[in-house]
């Protein structure tokens, strides 16, 4: 082989073998503390697998303090939550996974379905309302994400807003609306509303909807986006992304939350939430970490790191937000929002979604 | 153009028709197995459903799903080829000035994740993108819309031309031009000549790497769902989303693979009748030809195709970074994604070339038929949706041997075996040059059959290693689901970065490992198409 392959090759190796030799001063994980902080369990030297269907980027600090506070090694795999779920149901009771962090709650309804949560202590369920955790007691709510009507303060005004969500059938919407199929929040609002008002006036709905041509979009951050961009009017979404763009854009930012009317089914407070799972080997470190995400630590992050609603008693969400029981989410059960399949099935018929 | 008669081509065969030697025979048999758990898997999941799972494949919509999926397989490979066989020409055949670096920037698209480029197409061409704003003032009303099929053909035939480019490029400079001259010194005109001593040498080189393109497109699910086009892949993913129930996703990635296996048989009836061995004559290269007044035609294609499939990536990122920093959001440059990147690709490619070496020989020199065999096993592999992939590794690595369970070796096992397609590709045509008459020589002369490898075989296939690791490298940097569900706990490289930042929309977040993504890739893409240019 010609020397300037060998030199080429010889670059190479000794690069990534550098690399790899430089890992450990570069390498950013926290050395746990010797001595946990006062208040907080000792959980020094405990290994903690977590599975968070949460983005590190919203959650990677909190854990980081959660480490920080008990002394505990957490090893976090971030992924999408339903795949999450499907690989703990492959798994089974096999799964090296301790908590199972979720963004939303048909995840985890999910695996309470399939016997794979361990019950949590009535203590820790009690600290959240009962609309916000599971009956059974199989996981309970970390965080409250409300649905909301996100509208572009540019061309609308407050008046021209619809009373209720069902009221965006109505054809002077045609084109003017946007919204994300795909995503899981959506999906458990139209799980709520075949729950609240029945199989056929959920497909009336939709059907409405779809006969006003609405702009799809993959993602919740992209439906805000396209209201701020002028491609729609308005989105159907959750509370926290327009409060996440105005602290990114500036308070100039030319869109706004909608709170549809205590009651009616677009006002659905869902949840984020969490369950430890039967076939961990270190339960009382789980119960300690869900316990420690209900904390007063952890649930004013919630408000000011995430501008969702803290769950527990006691902990004030973002002050432009109206109070979460002041919300009235239709729903007392989000158990009843587990027929996802159902759900899914009937927006595949209405063709809004493959 | 002169057709090579039958007996000639008989003539051409490996002289050993006996058994394979046992070694190769062992290696494939090992690959084979591996690739068949997949299938395996999705076989079990799916038998597991309900009547249901059954149905969800006779329903209409099922239908409409299998024929978008094969218009845009196959829409994608044509558009591939016709865009990567000028490309590979022209940067290699002609006196394009700067081909050299054209030969780089055409190839430099496999450095930018299929989502990456998706984003960055629609932010440019979409409903409220710059190029539409800068062509109002001149009439122009609104652009045919980006989404569906036009922006889906676009960003996967943009993602996918290199394979065909690199796989064209590598034959053509391997091109023996003895061939031309004695088919021009028998009377044929330049254009006659150029066209048989080259269709039979490309045909099977094109034909691999429009096949990659086409099983690329029919698997792709992070660029058709911003493009929002409907395919088998997105049904497959919002089946395992929404149903928590795996037997219906089963059902249609098992019909997906099926659609692969039809595109690979399509492409091996194509290939079985222009394969052809190039005659062991003197390795000069080929005389160049001079474009003249098709130069500016030539350089206009070469730069509307980097501006789009790399340029434009880039500068989309470059946008996320600096409007993050300028609105003062805060940016850590994390070095460990990176050094996992590296771990993953590297590891990867190195598994993949030991094992493509003695694939490719069974495929190429033996031509049996458990190589033929094993090799669509892999092209299979290659389209099965990540996820599917994923949660059969879990699901075999769990029941068979638990302790690889979450391990880097497994994972970089089941990236290996996932994209080992690429180099036994990328060593098919280098293969088959390395001629019996060749081997025989090197033997008389003394070698044993290691000194003939060093010394022989290794050299000539050279081009075909580089290029086969270096894909293997760079889809290893990109892949996305394997890594966030069979990795160890806690392995993030910087793809996973990437999409974790992205999805909650902190781009400027995601700009810094997208970036060094990136400048990874594009170094390991100029190093590999300078060991072209050298050999």
């Amino acid at each position: 082989m010609s020397s300037s392959f060998r030199a080429r090759t010889a670059l190479i190796g000794a690069s990534v073998a550098l690399l790899i030799a430089a890992s450990p001063i570069v390498a950013q994980s926290p050395s746990p503390m010797t001595s946990a902080a006062p208040g907080a369990p000792d959980l020094t030297g405990t290994a903690l697998t977590v599975y968070s269907g949460r983005s590190e980027s919203l959650v990677g600090p909190l854990l980081e303090r959660f480490e920080a506070a008990t002394g505990a090694d957490l090893d976090v795999r971030y992924g999408d939550s339903a795949e999450l779920a499907a690989l703990l149901l492959e798994e089974g009771d096999r799964s090296p996974a301790d908590v199972f962090f979720s963004q939303d709650a048909g995840a985890l309804g999910a695996l309470a379905g399939a016997g794979l949560l361990a019950p949590l202590a009535q203590a820790t369920l009690d600290q959240v309302p009962p609309g916000f955790r599971d009956p059974a007691g199989s996981w309970v709510g970390l965080s409250g994400r409300a649905r909301v009507l996100a509208w572009s303060t540019e061309r609308l005004a407050e008046a021209d807003l619809p009373a209720s969500v069902t009221d965006l059938t109505d054809p002077a919407w045609k084109g003017r609306i946007g919204w994300a199929p795909t995503n899981a929040s959506l999906q458990s609002f139209v799980t709520a509303l075949r729950v609240l008002a029945g199989e056929d006036a959920a497909r009336t709905w939709l059907d409405g909807i779809m006969a006003n041509e609405p702009v799809v979009y993959e993602g919740n951050a992209q439906a805000v986006e396209g209201v701020a961009a002028g491609e729609v009017d308005v989105v159907l979404t959750n509370h926290y992304y327009v409060m996440r763009l105005l602290a990114e854009n500036g308070d100039a930012y030319p869109v706004a939350n909608h709170f549809f009317p205590a009651g009616d089914p677009g006002a659905l407070v869902n949840v984020a939430g969490a369950g430890a799972l039967a076939s961990s080997d270190t339960p009382e470190a789980s119960a300690a970490l869900i316990g420690w995400l209900l904390g007063p630590e952890a649930q004013a992050y919630v408000a000011t790191g995430t501008f969702e609603y803290p769950l527990v008693a006691g902990v004030a969400a973002d002050p432009r937000l109206p109070a979460l029981d002041a919300i009235g989410s239709p729903l007392v059960d989000l158990g009843q929002l587990a027929d996802l399949q159902g759900t899914v099935a009937l927006l595949q018929e209405v063709g809004a979604l493959d | 153009m002169t057709n090579v008669p039958a007996v000639q081509r008989s003539r051409l065969r490996a002289p050993s028709a006996r058994r394979p030697p046992l070694p190769l025979l062992a290696v494939a048999v090992g690959v084979g197995v591996l690739a068949a758990l997949p299938i395996a898997y999705l076989v079990v999941r799916a038998l597991g459903g309900d009547v249901g799972t059954l149905g969800l494949l006779f329903r209409a919509r099922t239908v409409e799903l299998v024929v978008s999926t094969l218009a845009l397989g196959l829409g994608v490979g044509a558009g591939a080829i016709l865009l990567g066989v000028p490309l590979a020409w022209v940067t290699v055949r002609t006196d394009l000035p700067g081909r050299r670096l054209w030969s780089v920037l055409v190839i430099a698209p496999l450095a930018v994740p299929s989502y990456l480029l998706a984003f960055a197409i629609v932010g440019a061409l979409g409903p409220r993108g710059w190029v539409g704003d800068l062509l109002a003032p001149f009439g122009v009303d609104g652009l045919p819309s980006i989404y569906g099929a036009f922006g889906a053909l676009l960003v996967l035939t943009l993602a996918t031309t290199p394979y065909v480019v690199l796989a064209t490029g590598a034959a053509l400079r391997r091109l023996d031009p003895t061939t031309e001259e004695v088919a021009r010194s028998l009377g044929d005109g330049p254009m006659a000549a150029a066209r048989t001593a080259m269709v039979p040498v490309l045909v099977p080189a094109v034909g691999a790497g429009a096949l990659l393109a086409m099983l690329y497109a029919v698997s792709d699910f992070g660029a058709i769902s911003i493009l929002r086009y409907d395919s088998l892949a997105r049904a497959i993913h919002t089946q395992y989303r929404s149903t928590f129930d795996r037997a219906g996703a089963a059902a249609l990635a098992l019909l997906l693979i099926a659609i692969a296996m039809v595109l690979v048989w399509a492409e091996a009836r194509i290939r079985r009748r222009a394969a052809l061995r190039q005659p062991q004559g003197a390795r000069r290269p080929p005389a160049r030809v001079a474009l003249g007044r098709w130069r500016i035609p030539a350089l206009v294609l070469c730069a509307v195709v980097a501006c789009l499939s790399l340029v434009l990536p880039v500068v989309t990122v470059a946008i996320w970074l600096v409007r993050g920093l300028g609105e003062g959001t805060a940016v850590t440059v994390d070095l460990v994604p990176l050094r996992d990147s590296l771990v993953l690709g590297g590891s990867s490619a190195l598994l993949a070339i030991v094992v493509a070496l003695p694939l490719a020989w069974l495929i190429v020199q033996v031509r049996g038929r458990t190589g033929a065999l094993v090799e669509r096993m892999l092209y299979v592999v290659y389209a099965i949706p990540g996820i599917a992939l994923a949660l059969a590794v879990v699901f075999f690595t769990l029941n068979v041997v638990p302790l690889l369970y979450q391990s880097l070796i497994a994972l970089v096992v089941a990236v290996s075996v996932r994209y080992l397609v690429q180099p036994t590709g990328a060593l098919r045509s280098p293969m088959l040059q390395v001629g019996p008459r060749t081997l025989e020589a090197a033997r008389s002369l003394g070698q044993g059959t290691t000194g003939v490898v060093r010394t022989i075989v290794l050299p000539l296939l050279r081009p075909g290693i580089l290029a086969g690791a270096a894909l293997v490298f760079l889809s290893a940097l990109k892949e996305l689901p394997l890594t966030l569900l069979v990795a160890p706990t806690g392995f993030s490289t910087l793809a996973t970065k990437v999409w974790d930042a992205a999805r909650e929309g902190f781009f400027t977040q995601a700009a810094v490992p997208a970036a060094l993504l990136l400048v990874v890739s594009s170094v390991s893409v100029a190093l590999l198409m300078r060991g072209e240019d050298h050999a």
